[in-house]
């Protein structure tokens, strides 16, 4: 009965008449084995002279010399210095303060050296502008070991002698000063004034020279704008802390906007104190960090932005333009105007557009209104890209007219959209020298390449802001034969002087005043004292003519209403391109660099990748898909963009909410080739639709076969309700309601009675009162999601990189992780509302389709979906350093203890990796080596090299295979505050203890520090109502706790 | 005739040193004070003062046969009147202010600037004029060379004959035991005969009735059981013991590419382990110290001279006479590229590979500034009597065990100490106790060290 049962593998077997199951039954190799080809030649097997015999000789001999060996412990040689330099003692960090300015991020950081080896990068608090450091900025000092740079000077890929590109530029240049021809400096933006300065004498040296400033993603529009109504090519400077109303047209404010830099003083706004907080509304199409963190975000094609722009400077003048909008986004342009009429001076208006009416516009408002936060007395200098000027270069690269090419900082055989016209003409130029640390599209295309200097080996100086200075200084000596750009202009103009000497003559006639070089160089900063500036303020306002409330001046009138007109008249496209930089790519200067392409982005939660961008309604309509996979993977649709007949095929698309319907965005910086690692050839390159500048672009989009493979970090998109994990609130509710009604304290039933979940516990408590007892705040309103932290973390613990497959099956080693969450309804408020009002388990109504009366599997499923332009909430999450830890308890070795200063240990040489910790940690914070990761080419990042090596935190024991680990709270960092205090026998002040994510937060979300001193900070925001514990109903009593977000939803 | 009279027999030899020694002090005597009298002009100063005076103010920079820094100095005096036809009043004023003689622009004064690097001497206008006197006399005195080379010979004699010796009472104690065991056997042999001879064969019927011991054994095999039980026990016991030395490199001493005697440096010269090591007062690292360092003291230090009472026994023995030291500061010298002739640095310099002996597994963190200068421990508690340490070894074991056992027993300093007031006050009220150990502290968390 049961025996005629028939098993198969597969559908072919139940053909009888298949042929290939029919070999499969006879033969059980599809190839022979070649046996007889062996072993059939007996003269072969005669001839051979190892036997059986022989072969287990061999096999004894070997185990025995490898036993022998074993026995034998490694000599380790110990190697000092000769002569030991004063400053350097081994096993103590030295810090110098310096400055990045490579073109694309400016910033004043100090540099973390050890035995003369820069291992991180950190704020440089001294500085008031661009003092924190990015994600970028904080992983830059990787990009020092990249084993992939250039280690000497090449001519057309041979390596040459500084003295043979020395003497051929110098021919180049009498050549092309005889036949006339044009010189041309094709650099970054330096906004260096001993550069400035160089480039003069330079001309003076040269005739013909030009320099011209290229910015791979241009704020020429902004620069442009800034230009014809100040008279100086720079960006007006934004402070969001004064700002009470902050009204921005797609301007990523907190992210790369104008160079960035500025979330740091949007934070301080954000923080509710004394019932007030900033309001911040955003126009935009791409889901960015700022439209995730704004109090209301209407999603807007760039064209309707425009438009909203332009009504809204109507309606603040009381006056009415053209263009049509949606009745929502009128009403709330309605909404923006009437807040910004009732703050006065404390509003501000932004905008992203690349387009000039429109930055002049928000000039013009900003000064009507007379915004605090708007500063053109002190504009910034971070972008001097002009278009123009590239684009007149090109042309005349193509006519034959430039005798000499020298590049330095820039990529435009990758970075320009006419990057084949570029190539085209640097054929006719008679010599092209390109200065660069890695090989780049553009070195592989030039005559000569000069290996550059990175900026930590690099002298330097910066006018990030009018009257805001920052030195570059090395950090260490040059670590191949490289040179940097402006100590071979020096040498090529004869000049008989060294960079470091150039520059401080700059500084010492024309900028230090009285103040010293040496306490400049040691700050890394200087500012012009407050006098010398309010000098240059009536210099400005003297510039600038007086605008009086309410009425537009004569003078603005005439250029205005024609912008308006243009602003008003923009043509809305059906489907809209929008090009952004990702935090953890920028420009793509840094694509080398393994810890940005494994950093998550902060929206999308997508690592190694970039992809377009769809609202959920294009998606269905142009059948693109998002599916998760059985491994755990995300798998996206190909898509096939094309701008005005350039097409970039093969673009993976991301599902995102919040797009606006009609939109796509694309980040730029991906897609390079040339010089990279082969596991770092992620993307696409997108600047070939990044036409005339734009980051808007009317484009067309379809679908392409097959599916990708993202490596996306976080799945799970929405909160669905659970509002233990994010608290949030409304600054209505904050400032008239009861902490309990906003921040409610979990109940547990106990013995029938309703009790505070923290007050029951199965463990008997320690006493935490002596000592020092850690914890570490994170305030959700100061939090932007940025990630430095994540990259700093990296940076101080060792994290492995683990490369994109390892990410894409959720194998990822990040200790800090920043968690992004939906809201499924228009607002988490509302999700917890549907939560809590489902009824029953079942279906319940749901095939009637109305929300209403659904049963919580219903109910939870509709959940899962984001809205279609949901509320954002991030939420770092690292190791919560729980008193009573599940994952202590269930250790089997008692490998991870708890401390008495509160943090939970992991001793990685006890650890035998059975992963029970990790199964049941709440939190999901701890990360298992599946892999060794060091020395392994598998894994071929920065561990497997002695250069990436170079980077290793030597007080950070580098984790093996089959140990898991987590956040430690950087215990080498309080241990080693703690024995400084002991060694000087004092007392810890408050603001000492720090870790590597609280010291790399700008913002102030993340304070860390000692709650048994009772007057530090951290002890009093422990006490503050805003304060929660994640989970806090599992009991785990955790030393990191979280402030409740609250946000402005309050209309005018 | 000392050849002959070593091999005869030790008395006469000693007879013949002491006659040789002092002939030899005699004759150096003679040839000193012959030199006195010859030199009128440092006859005036106390040649035993000016040795102390010349150390203490002079040495660092120059050496009585041995152009340093500064000139060789044997009898400077005697050389500049005849050489230069200059005084003592020269040399007075020479040393009292040697820059305000050159500055005068006198001849001699700045060829010698010229000709050694222009390097300003030191201006001691506190020497009196008796001093530098004394001094002079000090430099026109010989060394006592014969001395050295006699006191050399006894040395050599015996240790020779003290290997000798060890050997023969060796080879004696196994002859004198050889000869006992044949003793037995001949005596046992003798009585079996005289038995024989009496007719007594007791031995034999006992072992026939008895079945053999082993057998016995076999038979029983509780006993059986019970034996391999323990072996097996035994066994694994020494082999768990065996098990846990691997790895531990206690006594671990390597060879390193310059003999560094400890012994001679902290020991028998009392250098601070710190004035080397200076990075264990604020680092984890104890450090190496840096060839500079050496150079602080071996630039003027440029042979090895051996202790007051001449090289023991054992170090001969060893090989480590002084001419072997002195090459050992030669390697030194090339190593950090010191050209002794021309007394400065080539700049070509090859840094010193150690071979490293205390390795802690990379995921242990040791701390030595949290030892040393906060807790206030002996070096020697730890890295042993490096005092004594001819080559340096590995005292402890460094094993986990051991770092534990410490911390449990050691009391923490906290005496005017502000950091620990607050804390020491509220643990010493929670344990009771007046004085709190490391662990008590917080100083067995696994965290403490493992990160």
């Amino acid at each position: 009965m049961a025996s005629n049962k028939k098993y198969w593998k597969s559908e072919a077997e139940l053909n009888p008449n298949d042929s290939i199951v029919e070999a499969l039954r006879h033969n059980e190799f599809v190839q022979d084995i070649p046996v007889d080809e062996f072993l059939g030649d007996k003269d072969n097997l005669a001839s051979s002279s190892t036997n059986r015999r022989d072969f287990l000789k061999y096999v004894g001999f070997s185990t025995a010399a490898a036993t022998l060996a074993a026995c034998e412990g490694p000599v380790i040689k110990s190697i000092p210095y000769v002569v030991q330099p004063e400053t350097i003692i081994p096993g103590i960090a030295n810090f110098y303060a310096t400055t990045i300015a490579n073109g694309f991020d400016f910033s004043s950081v100090l540099v973390r050296t050890r035995e003369g080896r820069p291992i991180s990068i950190q704020n440089n608090t001294d500085a008031k502008v661009n003092g924190g450091a990015n994600a970028r900025v904080n992983a830059s000092v990787l990009g020092l070991y990249d084993s992939t740079r250039l280690q000497g000077p090449m001519q057309n890929g041979e390596a040459i002698d500084w003295s043979d590109l020395d003497a051929a530029v110098k021919n180049g240049l009498a050549a092309a000063q005889n036949s006339g021809k044009q010189i041309v400096l094709l650099t970054q933006t330096y906004a260096s004034p001993s550069t400035t300065r160089l480039v003069g004498d330079f001309k003076g040296s040269y005739a013909n020279v030009r320099h011209i400033s290229y910015d791979a993603i241009a704020q020429d529009a902004a620069l442009n704008a800034f230009e014809a109504k100040y008279g100086e090519r720079a960006l007006a400077d934004y402070d969001f802390s004064k700002a009470e109303v902050i009204v921005s047209f797609g301007a990523d404010i907190l992210g790369d906007w104008q160079g960035g830099g500025f979330d740091s003083g949007y934070s301080k706004g954000r923080v509710p104190q004394n019932g007030k907080m900033s309001r911040h509304i955003q126009f935009e199409a791409n889901m960015s960090l700022s439209g995730a963190n704004a109090d209301k975000r209407i999603p807007l094609k760039p064209s309707e932005q425009k438009v909203a722009l332009a009504k809204l400077y109507a309606k603040l003048n009381n006056t009415t333009v053209g263009g049509s909008l949606s009745d929502a986004a009128t009403k709330a342009v309605d909404a923006a105007a009437a807040q910004i009429r009732k703050a006065g001076a404390a509003a501000v208006v932004v905008t992203g557009l690349d387009d000039e009416n429109a930055q002049a516009v928000v000039l013009a408002i900003n000064e009507q209104i007379k915004s605090a936060a708007f500063d053109v007395a002190a504009p910034k200098y971070t972008r001097q890209g002009n278009v123009k000027e590239v684009n007149a270069l090109v042309a005349d690269m193509k006519a034959g007219k430039v005798g000499v090419l020298l590049m330095d900082g820039v990529n435009p055989a990758y970075s320009l959209p006419n990057a084949a016209d570029f190539l085209e003409g640097l054929q006719a130029v008679g010599l092209s020298v390109s200065f660069s640390t890695n090989t780049n599209e553009t070195t592989v295309a030039t005559q000569y390449t000069a290996a550059s200097s990175y900026f930590l080996e690099s002298w330097g100086d910066v006018q990030m802001k009018k009257g805001h200075y920052g030195l570059m200084q090395p950090a260490i000596k040059e670590l191949f034969d490289t040179r940097q750009f402006q100590s071979s202009l020096l040498l090529w103009m004869g000049k008989d002087k060294t960079y470091y000497d150039y520059i401080k003559e700059t500084w010492t006639t024309s900028i230090l005043g009285e103040s010293e070089w040496n306490k400049a160089l040691h700050d890394g900063v200087f500012a012009t004292s407050a006098s010398v500036l309010s000098d240059l303020d009536m210099a400005v306002n003297a510039m600038v003519a007086p605008v009086s409330e309410g009425a537009v001046d004569e003078t603005t009138v005439v250029p205005l209403a024609s912008a308006l007109r243009e602003l008003s008249n923009a043509t809305v496209a059906d489907m809209e391109l929008s090009l952004y930089s990702k935090v953890g790519m920028g420009d793509g200067q840094m694509a080398n660099n393994p810890w940005l392409q494994e950093f998550p982005d902060p929206i999308s939660r997508v690592s190694w990748d970039n992809y377009v961008t769809v609202s959920k309604g294009d998606a269905e309509k142009l059948g693109f898909i998002n599916e998760h996979v059985a491994n755990g993977g995300l798998d996206g649709s190909y898509a096939k963009v094309t701008v005005d007949g350039v097409a970039v095929d093969n673009v993976p698309v991301i599902i995102q909410p919040g797009q606006a319907v009609g939109t796509i965005g694309l980040a730029l910086g991906y897609g390079r080739l040339e010089g990279m690692k082969s596991e770092m050839q992620t993307g696409v390159n997108a600047y070939p639709l990044y036409q005339n500048f734009s980051s808007s672009q009317t484009v067309s989009i379809e679908k392409s076969a097959g599916l990708h493979e993202f490596a996306c970090v976080q799945l799970q998109k929405t909160l669905m309700g659970r509002e233990d994990i994010i608290k949030e609130t409304t600054l209505e509710i904050f400032n008239t309601k009861e902490a309990q009604d906003w921040n409610k304290k979990p109940m547990v039933s106990l013995d029938h009675q309703e009790v505070a979940a923290s007050s029951v516990d199965l463990w008997e408590s320690f006493d935490r009162s002596v000592g020092h007892h850690f914890n570490l705040s994170i305030d959700l309103n100061a939090c932007t999601g940025c990630g430095a932290c994540v990259i700093a973390c990296h940076a101080e613990n060792n994290v492995p990189v683990v490369g994109k497959k390892e990410i894409r099956v959720s194998r990822d080693m990040h200790w800090l992780r920043i968690d992004r969450y939906y809201s499924s309804e228009d607002t988490f408020a509302n999700d917890i509302e549907a939560k809590d009002s489902s009824d029953g388990l079942g279906l319940g109504n749901y095939l009637v389709g109305d929300g209403e009366g659904d049963g919580s599997l219903s109910t939870f499923s509709r959940l899962e979906d984001p809205s279609l332009n949901p509320q954002v909430a991030f939420q770092p999450v690292m190791c919560q350093h729980c008193n009573h830890a599940p994952c202590e308890t269930v250790c089997p070795v008692a490998a991870t203890t708890h401390s008495r200063q509160g943090q939970n240990h992991m001793a990685y040489n006890r650890c035998v990796g059975t992963r029970y910790c990790a199964n049941n940690c709440p939190y999901k914070v701890r990360r298992f080596n599946w892999f060794l990761y060091n020395n392994n080419d598998e894994f071929d990042y920065h561990m497997n090299n002695d250069l990436g090596k170079m980077v290793i935190n030597p007080d950070v024991t580098v984790r093996s295979r089959g140990v898991m680990e987590k956040c430690s709270m950087c215990i080498q960092k309080t241990q080693k505050t703690i024995l400084d205090a002991k060694r000087d026998g004092r007392v810890i002040k408050d603001g000492e203890f720090q870790t590597a994510c609280s010291s790399a937060c700008n913002n102030g979300a993340m304070v860390f520090g000692d709650i048994n001193d009772k007057d530090s900070k951290i002890a009093d925001l422990k006490e503050s109502n805003r304060m929660y514990h994640l989970l806090e109903y599992v009991g785990t009593k955790p030393n990191v706790f979280y402030h409740v977000k609250v946000r402005n939803t309050e209309e005018a | 005739m000392n050849r002959n009279n070593f091999n005869m027999k030790k008395v006469t030899y000693r007879n013949q040193f002491s006659k040789v020694l002092g002939l030899s002090l005699l004759v150096g005597l003679l040839f000193s004070t012959s030199l006195f009298s010859q030199d009128e002009i440092a006859s005036s100063g106390d040649p035993a003062k000016g040795k102390s005076l010349f150390n203490q103010n002079c040495a660092a920079c120059h050496a009585l046969n041995r152009n340093m820094t500064g000139p060789a100095l044997a009898n400077v005096a005697e050389r500049l009147e005849a050489e230069e036809g200059l005084d003592k009043e020269w040399l007075y004023a020479w040393i009292k202010n040697s820059a305000g003689l050159i500055a005068s622009g006198d001849a001699y004064a700045n060829k010698i600037y010229n000709e050694y690097n222009k390097a300003a001497m030191t201006a001691f206008p506190t020497l009196s004029n008796a001093d530098i006197d004394d001094i002079l006399a000090y430099t026109a005195a010989p060394p006592p060379a014969p001395v050295v080379v006699a006191e050399a010979l006894p040395g050599e004699g015996a240790v020779a004959s003290g290997g000798l010796s060890n050997e023969v009472i060796l080879g004696a104690l196994v002859l004198v035991f050889a000869l006992l065991v044949m003793m037995l056997i001949m005596v046992n042999m003798t009585l079996r005969r005289i038995a024989e001879a009496n007719g007594v064969f007791v031995e034999k019927e006992a072992s026939e009735k008895r079945t053999p011991i082993w057998k016995a054994f076999v038979q029983n095999q509780f006993l059986v059981l019970v034996t391999v039980l323990f072996l097996l026990l035994g066994s694994a016991y020494f082999a768990y013991g065996w098990m846990m030395q691997v790895g531990v490199d206690q006594g671990y001493a390597p060879i390193q590419p310059i003999h560094y005697s400890h012994k001679i440096h902290a020991g028998d010269n009392k250098i601070d382990c710190q004035y080397c090591h200076s990075s264990a007062r604020v680092s984890k690292h104890s450090g190496i110290p840096s060839l500079n360092v050496c150079m602080n003291c071996h630039k003027s230090i440029y042979e090895y001279k051996g202790n007051p009472e001449g090289p023991s026994k054992e170090d001969l023995a060893n090989g480590y006479t002084n001419e072997f030291y002195t090459g050992e500061i030669k390697k030194l010298y090339k190593a950090v590229g010191w050209d002794e002739e021309n007394q400065k640095y080539t700049g070509e310099s090859k840094p010193v590979e150690w071979v490293r002996i205390h390795n802690l597994p990379d995921f242990a963190y040791f701390n030595h500034s949290q030892h040393v200068t906060v807790g206030g421990i002996e070096c020697q508690t730890c890295h042993g009597p490096v005092e004594e340490m001819e080559i340096m070894y590995q005292f402890s074991p460094l094993t986990m065990g051991w770092c534990i056992n410490c911390h449990r027993e050691t009391n923490v300093q906290v005496e005017g100490n502000e950091y620990y007031e607050k804390i020491h006050a509220e643990l010493s009220k929670k344990y009771g106790v007046e004085t709190l150990t490391a662990a008590q502290m917080g100083g067995l968390e696994c965290g403490k060290c493992h990160y």
